[in-house]
C-alpha cells in the first residue's frame, strides 16, 4: 500500500466512522460513486423532508439498512455515511455484512473536536450544541479500540485532517477467491486423503509431467505440456498411507502455479493440530500425525503456511465454475465470511445423526439453481454425477473406490482405481452395485418444482435474449401441461407457431407466394427453400435406438422406445396399439436407413406432419367441417331448385338471386372437396403417412446449424427405407432475386394448390437466419386458395368477403412465432447440453404458455 | 336457410294478402347479419307458395358480431352452419317479414285471419343436434302437424362418420296462418338449441306472447321453455379454450343415469371424507384438487379447522369455487381461515407443506398412470400431511350402471378406474415407500360382490 492509498476488498460494506463535521460526506464523495454511498442524512431527508430531523432517525435507519441490504445482495460495494460512533449502530452493520457474506470495513475519520465545531457552525442547519460533539468524540475514542473485536476485518484510522486529505485513492482489491480470469483448461481432482500412488498415477493419466528429485524441500516439479492446471478440492490428508507425499506434491504444484487448492475439513483440522490447538486426533488424523513425525521442522512450517494460506473456494472462468470442498450455495459464491468458509469446508447438516453415528448431511445441491457449475468433494459417492450443475467428485479413493478428476471445460471424468482399501468407511459406500438405476439428475428430475414454471417468467434464450411469459399464460399452461401432457421427460421440444405470408391484394387471393418472397427479400435473405405444406397434424417424434438409450439419456423407464406428441405436448394417439405400431415402424425405418450410425446417436427428435388430418381431427371434422358442408349442400340444392322454379315467373331481381345462390352452391362444393382431400380412414399404422421436415436434435447436436437442404437430404434416406409410411416433402431452392426462379416457384405453388394441396412453407435457406432487424421468421406459410375455404369459410372467395378478410394483422403472430422459435431451440440446446430437466421444461412450458396468447387462430 | 309455405286453399293466392307480401314481387328485408328474401315460387289459384330465403353474411357474423357474436363458439368461426340452417335467424326473419300475419292482422282482408287453411311447410334445413327426428316429431305432432323428416348423412364419402344433425322437414296441417307462424317462430330455435343473440328478460315476454293459446297445453312445454330461453353465452373465450384442441371440444358425453347417481354419491363421499378429516383431529387441512369447492364449504362450517386451503389445477374451476364459498363476502375472521390457489399435483409444491391433513377426492383417476408416481412423491414424500384421505371410483361397481358399456369409464377424462384390490395394492405400496399406514373403505351403498360405488383410503403418517 502506498502512503496515499487505502486498500479495501472489492465487495465490502464500508462503515465511515466520525463525529458530526469530521468530513465523512466529503470523503465519501471524493472516493466513491454517488450510488455507492448510503447516507443517514439523505435517508432522514427522504422519509421526513429534513436531513436533521432527529425524530425521523428510526425510520431513516430502516431505510438505510434496506438500501444497503439490496445492494449487498447484488454484490455491490456499499458505503455507510453515518457517524457510526456507537457500537450498537456498528453492530447492525457488521450483522448486515455477515448476512450477505461481505467483508465489513471501517474507515475512521478522527478529526479534532474544534475543527468539527467550526465546520458545524458554518452550516445554518446544524445547530446542535457542543456537548453533542464532545459526547460523540468520547464515543469515537472508545470505539477505535473495539473495532477489531466487533468483526471489522479491515480498519483504517485517519488521524488528522491532513491525513484524510492526503488520501488520493481507495484501491479496491479482488477477493482471494476471485480467479475469474482463469478460464482453464483445468483438471479438478477429488479428495486424495493421502493416496499418493493413485494421485501420482492420475496426474500421469491427465498428462502432467512430474519430475521427482527436483530441487528444494518438496522435491517435485510438475508441468503440463498443454498448460493445463490442476485444482484440488481439499482433504489432501488423513486416513491414507502417505499424506506427507501428497502434501509435498500438491504444495509444489501450488507453489509453481500449476495447481490451485481449496481447504477441506481434514486439512483445517491438521492446521489446528500443527498450531497446537486441542483437537481430537482421530478420523485418520492419527495416521497423518504419525507420518509427519519424521518430517523436518522446516517442512512443517512450510506446511503450516500453506494450509493457513488456503482460500475457502475459488470462482473460475468468469464466474462459470466454482470449486469448494463441500460445495457452495449460489448466494455464497465469490463472497467472504466465516459462514462461507465454514460451508465450504463442512457443508450443511440436518442436525440429525444417522445409524452409523455420523451427522446427516443436507444435500444443498438438490435445491441448487445457480448459473455457475460447482465442483466439490467431501462426501464419498460411488460415481461422480452431475446434479443441477453440481458434481461431487469424491469417489472414495481412500475407502477403496477411485480417485477422480473432472476435466474442465471438457467435463470428462478421469479416474484411477484405488490400489487398496486404506480405511473401512463408517458408513458403507456401495461401490459394487451396478448402476442400473437412473442417474441422480434423472431421479431428481422425476419431480419438477412448481416454482420453476408459475408466475411471470423471463427465459433467457440464445437466439433472442429474453422471452417473457406472462402470469396469465403460465396459469393456462399449467393446467394443460399437468392434465394432458406426456411425462415431461419426453417433452424436450414444442414447435413454434407459423405466420402466413402478408395478405395478397391479387384478385381472388388472400395469400400468394409473391408476398412471402417479398418478405424475405426485404429482410435481405437471398436464398430460400420452398417446401410443400402437408395437411395433417403437427407431430413431434422423440424416439430412441433402444429402451436402454431412453433410460440413460432421458431417464425414462418402461415407457417404450419413443413417443409421438402434438403441438401441445399430448400423446398423438389415444389408441395404444396404434401408437406402438407406429413407433415401431418409425424405429424400423430409422434403423434400416442407418440413421443411428450416420448421425452417431442413440435418439432423435423430429418435427413432422402426420396424415391424414382425420386421424387426429376426427371430432372437429365431423362436428364442424362435414356438418357445415352437409347443411350447406342440402339447403343450397333446395334453394337453387326453388329459385329455378321462381325464375320462370319473370320477377324482377330473381335472376340475380339465382346467380348469387348458384355461386354459393359451387363454393360449397369446392369447400367440401377441400376438406375431403385431407381425410381417409385409418385402421392401422399402415394407413398413416408421416412427412418429417426437421431433424431437430440428436446426441450432442441441435441441427439448427444446418441448412434445410441438409434436413431434407437426411430425411430422404429415412423415407427411402419405408416409402409406405414416410412421405418425402417436395421442395425447391429459390433465389428471391431471380425472377425466373420466383415465377417457377409461383407456378409450382399454383399447380400444387389447384390439385388440392394445402400450400407451401417458405424458409430461409439457413435454419436460423438473421436479417436487417434481427431474427427472421424461420418459416412463412402460403396457403392455397381452396385450402383457405376450410379456414375462412366456404364463401370467402366472394369478392365482398375477400375485401373484408384482407383486413388482418400479422404482427402479433409474427412476434409470437419468433418468441416460440427461440424458446423451442433453447429447450433443445439445453437438453443436448444435458442440463437439468427443469431448464428444458422451462422452455417447453414457455412455448405452451405463449400459445395461449390471444392471436387470430386463422393466421 | 329456406322455408316455404304452400297452401291449396281456394283461392290460394289469399296467402299473399295474409302475408302482406305481393306474390309477383321479390322483397328483401334487412337483418342484423344479412338479408331475408321473400318471393313466391308459384302463385296460382289452386296452389300458392311463399318462400323466405336467408342470405346470411358469414364473414360479417365473425367480423362485426355485434355485441356478443364473437363469444359464442359457433358464431366465432368462419366455417359455420348458421348461414345454411333455419335457426333463430329464421325466427327473426319470419317475425320481421311477416309481422302483421304473425300478429293476426290483415288490413285488406281481416276475415282471412281466422280461416283454417291447409298448409304445407318445407324447411331446409333444421339443425337438431340434441333430439333429432324424435324431438322434431315431439314438438310438432302435438300441434296437429303431419310431420315428414328426412335425415342426411354427414359425408357420403365417409359413411363411417354417420348421420348429420340436419334434417329436411315437411309439416302439413290445416290451421290458421298466424298460429303456424307462431309455432315456427318458437320451435325452430328450440330444435337448434342455440340462439344468435343474447337471451334477456325480453325473451321471456316474447315466448309468452308467441306461445299464447298453445304452449300451455303442449306436452313438451318444459323442454320448449328451457331450450327457448337457453343462455348460450358460453364461457368467455379465455386463454385456456384456445389451447383445447379440436378433438377435445367440450362435449358432455356422460349419460343421465350415471349423472344422477354421481350427484348423490358425491354428497355421501364428501360427508365420509369430512368425517375422516374431523376424526383425525386435524386443525389445518388442504383440499388437493378442490374442484368447485363443495368440500371446502363443508370444512368452513366446522370450527375445528383453523386453516383451510383449496387447490386446483384449473383456474376457472377455482373461480367457481370462490363463488361457491362466497369468498369475497366472507366475514374477515372466516376469510382468514381459507385460501385458494392454483396448483398441480404433478409438481413439487412447498405451499403444500405443513398441513395436518390433506383430502384428495376423486382426483387420482384424472392422472395418467405413469404420472401417479410423481403425485405420490408430491404428497407422501414431500408434503407429508399427518392424514391423507384419497377417494377414487371402484371399477367393479361399473357393471351396475346399466347404461355404461362394459369396459367404459364413468367420465371421459378418467385415465383409469381401479378395482378394490388394485386400489389397495397401490395404497399399500405408498405406505411401504413413505412410512404411512392405511385403511381402505367402501363409499356409498355396498353391493355384495362388487363393493361400494366409490372407495376411500385413509393414510396416517407413522
Amino acid at each position: 500500500m502506498k502512503n496515499n492509498e487505502l486498500n479495501i476488498p472489492e465487495l465490502s460494506l464500508v462503515a465511515l466512522i466520525g463525529i458530526s463535521g469530521s468530513g465523512k460526506s466529503t470523503f465519501a464523495r471524493k472516493h466513491f460513486k454517488d450510488t455507492e454511498v448510503v447516507s443517514s442524512d439523505r435517508c432522514r431527508a427522504m422519509v421526513s423532508d429534513d436531513e436533521n430531523n432527529q425524530a425521523a432517525t428510526g425510520d431513516a435507519f430502516d431505510l438505510l439498512h434496506f438500501i444497503a441490504s439490496k445492494r449487498l445482495k447484488s454484490g455491490l460495494l456499499t458505503v455507510i455515511d453515518a457517524t457510526n460512533v456507537q457500537s450498537e449502530s456498528r453492530a447492525s452493520l457488521t450483522e448486515l455484512a455477515r448476512q450477505f457474506h461481505c467483508i465489513p470495513v471501517a474507515i475512521v475519520l478522527d478529526v479534532p473536536e474544534r475543527i468539527c465545531e467550526d465546520r458545524n457552525k458554518k452550516r445554518s442547519d446544524r445547530d446542535f450544541g457542543s456537548h453533542v460533539i464532545s459526547q460523540q468524540r468520547a464515543q469515537l475514542k472508545r470505539s477505535i479500540r473495539k473495532l477489531k473485536d466487533e468483526g471489522f476485518r479491515h480498519i483504517h484510522v485517519l488521524r488528522s485532517v491532513e491525513e484524510i486529505e492526503s488520501i488520493e485513492k481507495i484501491e479496491r482489491e479482488k477477493l482471494y477467491n476471485d480467479k475469474k480470469e482463469v478460464t482453464g483448461p483445468l483438471d479438478i481432482i477429488g479428495d486424495v486423503h493421502g493416496c499418493f500412488i493413485e494421485l501420482f498415477e492420475l496426474l500421469g493419466t491427465l498428462g502432467y509431467v512430474v519430475r521427482t528429485e527436483a530441487e528444494g524441500n518438496l522435491r517435485f516439479e510438475v508441468t503440463h505440456p498443454k498448460g493445463r492446471r490442476a485444482v484440488f478440492v481439499g482433504d489432501l490428508v488423513d486416513r491414507g498411507p502417505d499424506s506427507p507425499g501428497v502434501l509435498k506434491l500438491v504444495m509444489s504444484m501450488v507453489k509453481s502455479g500449476v495447481a490451485f487448492c481449496v481447504p477441506g475439513n481434514h486439512d483445517a483440522k491438521l492446521l489446528r493440530y500443527l498450531n497446537g490447538k486441542n483437537v481430537l486426533v482421530n478420523h485418520g488424523l492419527e495416521k497423518t500425525v504419525e507420518q509427519l513425525s519424521g518430517e523436518s521442522e522446516q517442512f512443517k512450517n512450510e506446511l503450516k503456511d500453506f494450509l493457513h494460506g488456503l482460500v475457502s473456494h475459488y470462482v473460475f472462468d468468469n464466474g462459470k465454475l466454482v470449486v469448494a470442498h463441500a460445495g457452495l450455495r449460489e448466494e455464497m459464491q465469490g463472497r467472504g465470511s466465516g459462514a462461507v468458509r465454514s460451508f465450504c469446508m463442512y457443508g450443511e447438516t440436518t442436525g440429525e445423526i444417522d445409524e452409523f453415528g455420523l451427522p446427516v448431511r443436507y444435500n444443498w445441491a438438490l435445491e441448487y439453481r445457480g448459473k455457475a457449475k460447482v465442483v466439490y468433494g467431501h462426501t464419498p459417492v460411488p460415481e461422480a454425477q452431475w446434479l443441477n450443475r453440481t458434481i461431487d467428485i469424491d469417489t472414495g479413493c481412500v475407502f477403496g473406490g477411485k480417485l477422480t478428476a473432472l476435466r474442465y471445460p471438457e467435463e470428462e471424468l478421469v479416474s484411477v482405481k484405488a490400489k487398496a482399501v486404506y480405511q473401512i468407511p463408517a458408513r458403507p459406500i456401495d461401490f459394487e452395485t451396478q448402476q442400473n438405476g437412473l442417474t441422480h439428475q434423472h431421479e431428481h428430475d422425476d419431480l419438477l418444482d412448481i416454482d420453476d414454471v408459475t408466475g411471470k417468467r423471463i427465459v433467457t434464450t440464445r437466439l433472442r435474449n429474453s422471452v417473457t411469459i406472462k402470469e396469465e399464460n403460465s396459469i393456462a399452461a399449467l393446467e394443460v401441461m399437468s392434465r394432458f401432457a406426456l411425462n415431461p421427460k419426453w417433452l424436450v421440444y414444442l414447435p413454434p407457431t407459423m405466420s402466413p405470408s402478408e395478405t395478397s391484394k391479387a384478385e381472388g387471393y388472400l395469400e400468394h407466394p409473391a408476398e412471402a418472397f417479398n418478405y424475405f427479400r426485404s429482410q435481405g435473405i437471398e436464398k430460400v427453400v420452398c417446401e410443400e405444406k402437408h395437411m395433417g397434424s403437427r407431430a413431434v417424434i422423440v424416439i430412441g435406438k433402444d429402451e436402454e438409450t431412453i433410460r440413460t439419456r432421458f431417464g425414462i423407464d418402461g415407457e417404450g422406445l419413443g413417443v409421438c406428441y402434438t403441438r401441445t405436448g399430448r400423446n398423438f394417439f389415444n389408441d395404444t396399439a396404434l401408437k406402438k405400431q407406429f413407433i415401431a415402424s418409425v424405429h424400423e425405418a430409422l434403423t434400416q436407413s442407418g440413421f443411428w450410425e450416420t448421425l452417431n446417436t442413440g435418439w432423435v427428435c423430429m418435427d413432422a406432419e402426420l396424415m391424414p388430418w382425420s386421424v387426429k381431427a376426427q371430432a372437429l371434422l365431423k362436428d364442424q367441417y362435414a356438418s357445415v358442408g352437409t347443411a350447406a349442400k342440402i339447403a343450397l340444392d333446395d334453394v337453387v331448385s326453388v329459385l329455378d322454379e321462381t325464375a320462370k315467373r319473370n320477377i324482377e331481381g330473381m335472376a340475380h338471386l339465382l346467380q348469387r345462390f348458384s355461386a354459393k352452391q359451387e363454393m360449397v362444393a369446392d369447400y367440401t372437396k377441400a376438406y375431403q382431400h385431407y381425410c381417409w380412414p385409418v385402421t392401422s399404422a399402415d394407413d398413416l403417412t408421416l412427412a418429417p421436415f426437421h431433424i431437430l436434435a440428436t446426441e450432442g447436436s441441435v441441427h439448427v446449424d444446418k441448412n434445410h437442404v441438409w434436413h431434407m437430404d437426411t430425411i430422404k434416406s429415412i423415407c427411402d427405407a419405408d416409402p409406405g409410411l414416410f412421405l418425402m416433402t417436395n421442395h425447391r431452392i429459390v433465389d428471391v432475386n431471380n425472377e425466373v426462379e420466383v415465377n417457377d416457384a409461383v407456378a409450382w405453388w399454383t399447380a400444387l394448390t389447384e390439385q388440392g394441396g394445402e400450400g407451401m412453407v417458405i424458409k430461409p435457406y439457413d435454419f436460423v437466419a438473421a436479417g436487417k432487424k434481427g431474427l427472421v421468421q424461420p418459416a412463412v406459410k402460403c396457403r392455397g386458395r381452396e385450402y383457405l375455404r376450410i379456414i375462412y369459410g366456404p364463401e370467402y372467395t366472394a369478392s365482398e368477403n375477400l375485401d373484408r378478410l384482407r383486413n388482418r394483422s400479422l404482427s402479433g403472430k409474427r412476434s409470437l412465432a419468433l418468441r416460440e422459435f427461440a424458446l423451442g431451440v433453447e429447450g433443445l440446446e439445453r437438453f443436448v447440453m444435458k442440463e437439468p430437466l427443469r431448464r428444458v421444461h422451462e422452455c417447453v412450458f414457455g412455448v405452451l404458455a405463449l400459445e395461449s396468447e390471444e392471436v387470430d387462430p386463422r393466421l | 336457410m329456406l322455408l316455404t309455405i304452400t297452401t291449396t286453399h281456394s283461392p290460394a293466392t289469399d296467402l299473399g294478402f295474409l302475408l302482406h307480401k305481393h306474390p309477383d314481387k321479390l322483397q328483401s328485408i334487412e337483418l342484423s347479419h344479412g338479408h331475408a328474401h321473400v318471393f313466391y315460387p308459384q302463385a296460382q289459384e289452386d296452389r300458392c307458395t311463399a318462400a323466405i330465403l336467408l342470405d346470411i353474411d358469414a364473414i360479417g357474423l365473425v367480423r362485426n358480431g355485434g355485441d356478443r357474436g364473437s363469444e359464442s363458439f359457433s358464431l366465432g368461426q368462419y366455417v359455420n352452419d348458421r348461414p345454411y340452417v333455419a335457426s333463430s335467424f329464421m325466427s327473426v326473419a319470419l317475425s320481421k317479414a311477416f309481422s302483421t300475419a304473425m300478429n293476426g292482422k290483415c288490413a285488406n282482408r281481416p276475415e282471412l285471419v281466422d280461416v283454417l287453411m291447409p298448409f304445407e311447410v318445407n324447411i331446409s334445413v333444421v339443425s337438431a343436434p340434441k333430439g333429432g327426428e324424435l324431438l322434431i316429431r315431439k314438438l310438432f305432432e302435438p300441434l296437429g302437424y303431419a310431420v315428414t323428416v328426412q335425415g342426411h348423412t354427414l359425408d357420403a364419402q365417409f359413411s363411417e362418420w354417420g348421420q348429420s344433425k340436419y334434417f329436411t322437414v315437411q309439416l302439413k296441417a290445416t290451421t290458421k296462418l298466424k298460429d303456424l307462424l307462431s309455432h315456427l317462430y318458437v320451435l325452430i330455435p328450440v330444435l337448434d338449441n342455440e340462439k344468435h343473440y343474447w337471451v334477456s328478460q325480453h325473451e321471456v315476454e316474447k315466448l309468452l306472447e308467441k306461445g299464447q293459446g298453445w304452449l300451455g297445453d303442449h306436452p313438451e312445454k318444459e323442454q320448449i321453455t328451457k331450450r327457448y330461453l337457453r343462455n348460450i353465452a358460453g364461457l368467455t373465450r379465455n386463454a385456456l379454450s384456445r389451447l383445447v384442441e379440436g378433438d377435445d371440444a367440450p362435449t358432455n358425453e356422460e349419460n343421465d343415469e350415471v349423472d344422477v347417481e354421481k350427484e348423490k354419491l358425491h354428497t355421501k363421499r364428501l360427508k365420509a371424507v369430512l368425517g375422516e378429516l374431523m376424526a383425525s383431529g386435524a386443525k389445518t387441512v388442504i383440499d388437493l384438487g378442490c374442484g368447485e369447492g363443495k368440500l371446502l364449504k363443508m370444512l368452513l362450517k366446522e370450527k375445528q379447522f383453523v386453516r383451510i386451503v383449496g387447490t386446483d389445477v384449473s383456474h376457472r374451476t377455482l373461480e367457481k369455487a370462490m363463488q361457491r364459498i362466497n369468498f369475497y363476502d366472507l366475514a374477515p375472521m372466516q376469510k382468514e381461515r381459507i385460501s385458494l390457489m392454483q396448483g398441480a399435483l404433478t409438481y413439487r409444491d412447498r405451499r403444500f407443506d405443513g398441513f395436518d391433513a390433506a383430502a384428495v377426492v376423486e382426483v387420482i383417476e384424472h392422472l395418467d398412470l405413469n404420472r401417479l408416481k410423481t403425485f405420490e412423491r408430491v404428497v407422501f414424500e414431500f408434503a407429508r400431511p399427518k392424514t391423507v384421505v384419497v377417494t377414487t371410483p371402484n371399477r367393479e361397481y361399473n357393471a351396475l350402471f346399466e347404461t355404461l358399456k362394459a369396459g367404459d369409464m364413468r367420465h371421459t377424462d378418467h385415465r383409469f378406474e381401479w378395482t378394490r384390490h388394485e386400489f389397495e395394492a397401490w395404497a399399500n405400496g405408498v405406505c411401504d415407500r413413505n412410512r404411512y399406514e392405511v385403511q381402505t373403505k367402501p363409499l356409498g351403498d355396498v353391493v355384495e360382490g362388487v363393493g361400494g360405488p366409490s372407495q376411500m383410503a385413509v393414510f396416517k403418517l407413522i
